[in-house]
C-alpha cells in the first residue's frame, strides 16, 4: 500500500492573499474586543484590508481576503454558522458586488472614500435585509435603517480615508501602486 | 502623480466620492426625517363606529376586519397601513394607497375605518 501525498502548489498570490486574510482577522479580533455601545454598529476596521487589496490587487484578491477573513474570523470568535455569521457572510458578499460594479468607476471618478461608502451602505442594507426576512420577520426595522445607514457612512468614510492614506503611503515609499 | 501640499492630502477624494458622501447624508437625512414623522404614530381600525382594533406601525401585520359585506384587509408594512383589499363596490378606501400621518380611510358600505393618528396623551386615554 502506497501512502498517497497530495501536495497542494503554494505560489506567491496564495501566500499573499493568506498574510493579507490574517492581517483582516487581526483587526476582526481586535475590534471584537472594542465595547460599542449600540449592538452590530461595528467600526468595519477589516474592510480597510479589503479596499486596499482590492485598488492594489484587483477584485479577485479582495474577494478572497474578505470571504477567507469572515470565516477564518468566525471561528476563532466562535460565531461560526450562527446568525452573527450569517449576517457577516451576507453583509461582506454584498460589499464584494457592490465594488464589482462599481471598480471600473475607480480611480477617475470614485476614490477609496466614495468605494469605501458605498460598500459600507451594501453591507448594512443587506444585513438588514436579512434581519427583515429572516431573523426578524414582522417587526418593521425602518425605523431602525436611518441609524445604521449614518453609522454605515461615518465608518465607510473613515475607513476609506485609512485606506487612501495607505495607498499613498505605498505610493510614496515606491511600493507598487 | 499630483503632488502640492494641499492635493497630497486630499488628492484621493474624487467627484463622485464627494458627490456620494453629500447624497448619502442627505439620503439618512430624510429617512431619518421620514422615520420621525412617523414615530409613535399608532392604527386605530373602527367597525361600525366602534373600536376594533388599535396597532402600533412598528410591527407588520395584517388584519381582517369583518364587515356586512365581508372582510377589509387592512395591511401594516414597514412603518406605513393601507387597505389592501375591501368588498365595497367603489374602491375608495384601496385607492387611497397607504396612509399618511393624520390621514384616514373610510371604506363604506363596509362600515370599516382606519386611521392613522398620533399616539397622544389626552384626558381619555391617558
Amino acid at each position: 500500500m502506497t501512502a498517497s501525498t497530495i501536495r497542494l502548489a503554494v505560489d506567491r498570490e496564495d501566500r499573499r492573499i493568506a498574510a493579507l486574510a490574517a492581517a483582516a482577522v487581526g483587526l476582526t479580533l481586535v475590534e471584537a474586543a472594542i465595547p460599542l455601545p449600540i449592538p452590530g454598529i461595528k467600526p468595519g476596521l477589516a474592510n480597510i484590508v479589503t479596499l486596499v487589496v482590492l485598488v492594489r490587487y484587483g477584485w479577485r484578491m479582495a474577494a478572497w481576503v474578505s470571504l477567507l477573513r469572515v470565516v477564518a474570523g468566525a471561528l476563532l470568535l466562535g460565531s461560526f454558522l450562527t446568525p452573527a455569521f450569517v449576517l457577516s457572510l451576507a453583509g461582506a458578499v454584498a460589499s464584494l458586488a457592490v465594488l464589482a460594479a462599481l471598480r471600473g468607476l475607480h480611480p477617475i471618478i470614485l476614490g477609496p472614500v466614495g468605494l469605501s461608502v458605498l460598500a459600507a451602505f451594501a453591507h448594512v442594507g443587506a444585513q438588514l435585509a436579512v434581519v427583515d426576512l429572516w431573523l426578524m420577520p414582522g417587526i418593521s426595522l425602518i425605523a431602525l435603517a436611518p441609524l445604521f445607514l449614518a453609522a454605515a457612512w461615518l465608518t465607510g468614510l473613515v475607513n476609506g480615508l485609512v485606506a487612501a492614506r495607505l495607498l499613498t503611503e505605498d505610493r510614496d515609499s515606491g511600493g507598487p501602486a | 502623480m499630483r503632488r502640492s501640499a494641499a492635493g497630497r492630502s486630499w488628492w484621493f477624494l474624487r467627484p463622485g466620492d464627494w458627490l456620494l458622501l453629500g447624497l448619502g447624508l442627505f439620503a439618512i437625512l430624510a429617512l431619518g426625517r421620514y422615520v420621525a414623522d412617523g414615530a409613535g404614530d399608532r392604527v386605530v381600525i373602527l367597525r361600525d363606529g366602534q373600536l376594533y382594533q388599535e396597532a402600533s406601525l412598528r410591527i407588520n401585520r395584517q388584519f381582517a376586519v369583518p364587515g356586512p359585506l365581508g372582510e377589509t384587509l387592512v395591511e401594516i408594512r414597514a412603518g406605513r397601513v393601507r387597505v389592501k383589499a375591501d368588498p365595497s363596490p367603489r374602491q375608495v378606501c384601496v385607492r387611497q394607497g397607504w396612509l399618511g400621518p393624520g390621514e384616514a380611510a373610510l371604506c363604506l358600505p363596509n362600515r370599516v375605518s382606519v386611521q392613522r393618528g398620533r399616539a397622544r396623551y389626552d384626558s381619555l386615554n391617558y
